[in-house]
C-alpha cells in the first residue's frame, strides 16, 4: 500500500453547456485521481474539456454550463453531490484547493492593489488582522521570487509585468498552504523564458510544500518536465491515464501517439509539420462510437459502434495504474514493429 | 492634474460664454422688446424713453459689448419682472430652493438605484429581475410632469398626507421623490448592466476561486469597478435634473425655485432675468461636468497613476 | 507502416459532423472578416428572435397598432380633434354611464377624447419621427465627416459638439420657442437642435474604430474615393448602433415634446399631441383626472414599448447578448424541469407509500 492517498477523486464527471445552438456535452465522462503530493497533467487540445473540468472541480461552473452527472470528491467528501456539498466547497475552496488561471491580467481586479487582494485571502480564511495579513503577504511574495515585495504590495496589476502577475497569482493560491493546486494553463500567456521560470518555481514549491498539482495544458513539452502522471483528454473524455514516463515512451492510445508525433522536434529535420488530420467532433452530437474513430489510423469496425471504456492496459507491471480507452490498447504494447 | 483642470476650466468658460451669447442673440431676435414690458396702452414717448433707459436704442454691437462688460461684473441689468431688482441678485435669491430640491432628489436616487440595480444584477433573468426592470423602465418612460401630478394627486388630494408650496423641508419630500423617480429608473438600469458585466468578468471568477465570500465579491470587487461608469452617469443625471427637471417639478408642486422663476421670466420676456438665469445655470452645469471628470480621474487608479 | 499514427486519414463521408464543423467555421470566419456579413447574419434570424422574446414581440405589435392608428387617424377617428362645443362637454366614458358615441367621454370643451387620442398619437409620432430623421441625418453626416477626415476638422467639429452638449437643453429650448413662437415647425427645429449631437458622437466613434480595420485601407489602396469608402464600407457597421440610438432618441424626444407642451411652450391650440392632452392644469387634473390620465398612460405605454423594442434590438443584433439571454432562460427551463421531475418523484414516492 502506498503511503500517499488520493486527495482528489473525479468520478464520471459530466458537464453540459446549454447554448442556443443546442446542448454541448463538454465533459462526457471524466474520471481520474490525484494522490497527495502528486503532479498530474491534464492534456488535450482546445475544446477537449480540460478547463471545464478544472472549473467544475473548483465549483466555478456557471451558466450556461451545468454539472449534470458524476461527482468530485475531496478527501472523501463530495463537492458536487448532496446538501453538504456547497458548504464543503466553501470551506475547501481557496484554502485546501487553490486555482491559478491562464491570463494573469484579467484574473486580478484592476482597481485594487495586489496587496489588498492578497490580504483579503488571509482575512477570509485565517481571520488575521491587517498587519498580520500584510506580513504574511510579504512573506509569500518573497517566496514566489518577487523582489522588493513591500513596494509591489502597494501596486496595481497594470503596473506589473505578465510574469510578475502570474507569480502574484501563484502566491495568492498558496496563501493558505493548500494541498492541491489547480493550474489552468498558467504559462500559456507568457513568454517562453518566463514560462521556464514559472515552471521552475512551481516545481520548487511543490517539493517544499508537498503540494499536489493538477496541471492543465495543451503543451506536451511542459508536461514532460513537471508531471508525474498524465491524463489525456479528447472530446470530453479521458482517453489515457498513465505515468509521464510510460506515456512518452509508449503511448497506449492512438490520440496520445498522434499528439506526441505532432510535436516538432529540434533534433530531427522534417520537411513538413505533422498534424492529425480532421478535427474533433461536434459535442452537440457526440458520435455513437469512439470519438476519435474518424481520425484514427488504427480504427476497426467496433470503434464506430461502441464506446471504449477506460480500462487497464494489458501487459503492464503491477500497480502501474495505467488505463486507456481503446479497444486496441494492447496492440501498442507488443514490441514495436 | 493641475494642467488638466486648467484646460477644463478654460473649456468651461468658453461654454458659458457660448451659452450666454446664444441667449443674447435669441432674445434680440424678438423685435422690439419694450413692447413686452409696457402695456399696450403706453404712449410712444414712454416707449422711446424706456428704450433709451434700457439701452435698446443703441446698435446691436454696442449692446453686445455692454452686455459682455456687464456679465463679467455679474451685472445683468435689472429685472423688469421684479420691479427693478438686480437680476443677478434675484437669481441668487431663488437658487437655494432649487439646490435643495435637486440635492434631495438625487440623494434619494442614489440611495435607491444602487441597491436595486445590484440586486437585479445578481439574479439576472429571474422574476425579481424582470419586475425591477419593468419598474425601472416604467419610471423612465413616464413623462415627468405626469408622474409628478399623479404623485401630487395621490398624496395631497386623495389621501391628504402633505402640504405643498413654499415651506419647511417637509414640503420637499414628495417633490424630491417625484424628481428622483425617472433618475432611479435610468440609474438602476445602468447599475444593473454595469454590475452584470463586472460579475461576468474573469477577476470575479478568480476571486471566487480564492474563496472570497459571495457578498464581498459583489459589494466590493464588482461594485468598485462598476462604480466608475456609474459616477459619470450620475453626474449627467444631476445636470439633467438641475437644468431641466426642476422647471417641471417646481411648477407642479409650487416650489419657488429657479425653475419656476425661469418659466415665468421666459413667458413674461424679462430678458435681463433670463440672461442671468441662463448664465448661472450654465456655470453650474460646467462646474458639475468638471466635477465628474475630476472624480472619475480620482477613483480610477488606472487613470490616476498614468 | 500499419502502425504509423501520423498517416493522414480522410473523413468517413461528407456528412459527418466534421464537415458541418468546417462549414460552421467558414461561416464564422466570413462573418468576422467583413463586417457587412455580420449584419446579414444578424438580420437573418431577426424575425425568429422577435417571436421568441415575448415582451419585445408584444411591444412591437403594440407599436405597429399605434402606428396604424396614428397614420389612419384622419379616416378612422370618429370626430375631429377640436370638434365639439359646450353642450357636449364632460360626457362620461362608456364605463361610467356613457354611450358608444363617445367611448372615452369628452373633455371640458366638448371634444371627444378617443378622437383626440388618435389625432394626438399622430402628431406625437410625427414629431418624434421627423425630429429623429432631421437630427439623425445631420448628426450622422457631421460624425462621418469628423471621423473620416480626422485632424483639424475632427477637432473643431467635436468642440462644437462638446459645447452644445453642455448647454442646458430644456432651458434653451424654452427660450428659443418663446422667441420664435410655438408651432410644430419651431418645435421640430428646437428639438432637433438639441438632439443631433448624440448621433454625431456615436457615428464618429464607429467611424474611428472602423477606420482601423484593414479592409478600409484595402479599399483605399485599390483606389476607391473617400466618399465611396465611407458609404459602402463603413456605413453598414453603423446600422445596428444607429438603430438602437434612433429608437431611444425617439422615445426621449416625444417625452421632451410632452414636457414642452406641459410648460405651455409646446404645441398650441388647435394642434393636439398626447403630451399636450396629458398636461392638464392642476384644477383640471383634480376634477377630471381621466382626461389627463388616459393620454398620459398611453404615452407612457408607447415610450415603454419603444424601450422594450430597443433592448430587443440590441440583443437581436449582438450574438454575445443572445447567448447570455439564452443561458439564463435555459437555466430557467432546466430548473423548472428539475423541479418538475423532483415533484413527480415525490408524488411517485408518496404513491408507493400509500399503496404499500
Amino acid at each position: 500500500m502506498t503511503s500517499t492517498e488520493n486527495v482528489l477523486e473525479v468520478d464520471h464527471l459530466q458537464v453540459d453547456f446549454l447554448t442556443r445552438r443546442g446542448v454541448v456535452h463538454a465533459v462526457r465522462d471524466v474520471s481520474f485521481m490525484i494522490a497527495s503530493g502528486e503532479t498530474v497533467g491534464l492534456v488535450g487540445e482546445s475544446g477537449s474539456g480540460k478547463s471545464v473540468t478544472a472549473q467544475a472541480i473548483m465549483g466555478l461552473t456557471e451558466l450556461p454550463g451545468r454539472i449534470v452527472g458524476g461527482d468530485v470528491r475531496w478527501k472523501g467528501e463530495s463537492l458536487v453531490v448532496g446538501k453538504a456539498a456547497a458548504r464543503t466547497m466553501d470551506r475547501v475552496r481557496g484554502r485546501e484547493i487553490a486555482m491559478v488561471f491562464q491570463d494573469p491580467m484579467t484574473s486580478l481586479n484592476p482597481v485594487f492593489t495586489i496587496g489588498s487582494q492578497m490580504a483579503e485571502i488571509f482575512r477570509r480564511h485565517q481571520k488575521l488582522d491587517r498587519r498580520q495579513a500584510r506580513e504574511r503577504s510579504l512573506d509569500l511574495l518573497d517566496l514566489v521570487g518577487i523582489a522588493n515585495p513591500a513596494a509591489r504590495f502597494k501596486q496595481h496589476p497594470f503596473e506589473m509585468s505578465g510574469g510578475m502577475r502570474q507569480r502574484v497569482l501563484i502566491a495568492m493560491a498558496l496563501a493558505c498552504e493548500p494541498e492541491l493546486l489547480v493550474a489552468d494553463e498558467p504559462t500559456t500567456a507568457l513568454d517562453v523564458t518566463i514560462q521556464a521560470q514559472i515552471l521552475e518555481l512551481l516545481a520548487e514549491l511543490q517539493q517544499s510544500m508537498k503540494l499536489a498539482v493538477l496541471f492543465i495544458t495543451h503543451d506536451l513539452g511542459v508536461v514532460a518536465g513537471i508531471c508525474d502522471r498524465v491524463a489525456v483528454m479528447y472530446a470530453g473524455k479521458i482517453v489515457e491515464d498513465a505515468s509521464a514516463h510510460d506515456l512518452y515512451a509508449k503511448p497506449a492510445h492512438p490520440y496520445s501517439a498522434g499528439l506526441l508525433g505532432s510535436t516538432p522536434r529540434l533534433d530531427v529535420r522534417a520537411e513538413r509539420l505533422i498534424s492529425i488530420a480532421g478535427s474533433p467532433p461536434d459535442l452537440r452530437m457526440p458520435p455513437v462510437g469512439c470519438a476519435y474513430a474518424e481520425r484514427c489510423p488504427s480504427v476497426i469496425d467496433r470503434c464506430l459502434t461502441e464506446q471504449p471504456a477506460l480500462r487497464a492496459v494489458p501487459g503492464q507491471p503491477e500497480g502501474s495504474r495505467r488505463v486507456a480507452a481503446c479497444f486496441r490498447a494492447a496492440d501498442f504494447h507488443t514490441p514495436a514493429s | 492634474m493641475g494642467r488638466y483642470l486648467g484646460q477644463r476650466l478654460f473649456q468651461g468658460i468658453i461654454v458659458v460664454f457660448g451659452v450666454t451669447v446664444l441667449v443674447f442673440v435669441i432674445t434680440r431676435l424678438v423685435g422690439d422688446p419694450v413692447n413686452f414690458i409696457l402695456p399696450l396702452s403706453a404712449s410712444e414717448e414712454q416707449r422711446v424713453r424706456l428704450r433709451a433707459d434700457l439701452g435698446f436704442d443703441e446698435s446691436i454691437l454696442r449692446q453686445f459689448i455692454d452686455f459682455i462688460a456687464g456679465a463679467i461684473r455679474l451685472d445683468f441689468g435689472d429685472s423688469t419682472l421684479f420691479r427693478n431688482q438686480d437680476a443677478f441678485d434675484t437669481v441668487m435669491n431663488f437658487l437655494p430652493k432649487t439646490l435643495q430640491l435637486v440635492a434631495g432628489g438625487m440623494a434619494i436616487a442614489l440611495v435607491v438605484s444602487i441597491p436595486l440595480g445590484a440586486l437585479a444584477a445578481t439574479r439576472p433573468g429571474t422574476m425579481l429581475d424582470k419586475v425591477l426592470i419593468t419598474v425601472s423602465l416604467a419610471g423612465l418612460a413616464t413623462p415627468q410632469f405626469f408622474l409628478a401630478q399623479l404623485l401630487l394627486f395621490f398624496t395631497s388630494v386623495r389621501f391628504q398626507i402633505v402640504q405643498f408650496g413654499d415651506g419647511p423641508w417637509t414640503h420637499l419630500i414628495v417633490p424630491s421623490i417625484a424628481m428622483a423617480l425617472p433618475a432611479i429608473g435610468r440609474l438602476t438600469m445602468v447599475v444593473r448592466s454595469a454590475m452584470i458585466d463586472e460579475l461576468n468578468s474573469q477577476y470575479v471568477k478568480a476571486a471566487k476561486a480564492k474563496g472570497v465570500a459571495r457578498r464581498r465579491v459583489v459589494l466590493v470587487h464588482a461594485w468598485r469597478n462598476a462604480s466608475i461608469p456609474f459616477v459619470t452617469l450620475f453626474g449627467w443625471e444631476t445636470i439633467r435634473a438641475l437644468a431641466g427637471f426642476t422647471l417641471v417639478i417646481e411648477a407642479v408642486f409650487d416650489w419657488p425655485g429657479l425653475g419656476d422663476l425661469a418659466i415665468t421670466a421666459i413667458k413674461e420676456r424679462d430678458f435681463f432675468l433670463i440672461q442671468a438665469i441662463v448664465f448661472v445655470v450654465a456655470i453650474m452645469v460646467v462646474v458639475i461636468n468638471i466635477g465628474i471628470d475630476v472624480v472619475y480621474k480620482l477613483i480610477d487608479p488606472r487613470v490616476k497613476l498614468s | 507502416m500499419t502502425n504509423d499514427p501520423t498517416s493522414s486519414w480522410t473523413p468517413v463521408d461528407a456528412n459527418t459532423s466534421t464537415q458541418h464543423e468546417r462549414d460552421d467555421a467558414t461561416h464564422a470566419e466570413q462573418a468576422q472578416e467583413g463586417r457587412p456579413y455580420e449584419v446579414r447574419i444578424a438580420t437573418k434570424g431577426l424575425f425568429g428572435e422577435l417571436i421568441s422574446d415575448r415582451t419585445g414581440f408584444i411591444a412591437a405589435v403594440f407599436l405597429v397598432v399605434v402606428l396604424v392608428i396614428a397614420f389612419a387617424a384622419p379616416w378612422i377617428a370618429p370626430y375631429g380633434p377640436v370638434e365639439g362645443n359646450p353642450s357636449t362637454a364632460r360626457i362620461s366614458p362608456i364605463w361610467d354611464g356613457g354611450t358608444w358615441a363617445h367611448v372615452f367621454g369628452t373633455d371640458a370643451q366638448g371634444y371627444d377624447v378617443l378622437s383626440r387620442l388618435m389625432w394626438g398619437s399622430r402628431t406625437t409620432l410625427l414629431i418624434g419621427v421627423v425630429v429623429v430623421l432631421v437630427a439623425g441625418i445631420f448628426g450622422v453626416v457631421v460624425g462621418l465627416i469628423s471621423g473620416y477626415r480626422g485632424g483639424r476638422t475632427d477637432r473643431w467639429l467635436m468642440r462644437w459638439v462638446d459645447m452644445q452638449v453642455a448647454f442646458p437643453g430644456l432651458l434653451i429650448a424654452l427660450i428659443m420657442i418663446a422667441v420664435i413662437g410655438a408651432s410644430i415647425k419651431s418645435l421640430i427645429f428646437v428639438l432637433a437642435f438639441n438632439a443631433w449631437m448624440v448621433f454625431a458622437r456615436m457615428t464618429r466613434g464607429v467611424v474611428l474604430s472602423a477606420k482601423e480595420n484593414p479592409y478600409v485601407e484595402a479599399a483605399e489602396i485599390v483606389g476607391c474615393r473617400p466618399r465611396r469608402v465611407m458609404f459602402l464600407h463603413i456605413l453598414p457597421n453603423l446600422t445596428s448602433s444607429l438603430a438602437t440610438l434612433a429608437v431611444l432618441e425617439f422615445a426621449r424626444i416625444i417625452l421632451a415634446e410632452a414636457t414642452l407642451s406641459f410648460l405651455g411652450l409646446g404645441l398650441q391650440f388647435p394642434d393636439v399631441s398626447l403630451g399636450l392632452m396629458a398636461s392638464a392644469g392642476r384644477e383640471a387634473f383634480f376634477s377630471l383626472p381621466r382626461l389627463a390620465v388616459i393620454p398620459g398612460v398611453f404615452l407612457t405605454l408607447i415610450v415603454l414599448a419603444v424601450n422594450f423594442l430597443s433592448s430587443w434590438l440590441r440583443v437581436a443584433t449582438d450574438p454575445v447578448e443572445r447567448e447570455k439571454r439564452h443561458a439564463t432562460s435555459a437555466k430557467g427551463i432546466t430548473d423548472k424541469d428539475a423541479a418538475k421531475r423532483a415533484r413527480q418523484a415525490k408524488r411517485a414516492a408518496r404513491l408507493n407509500e400509500a399503496t404499500s
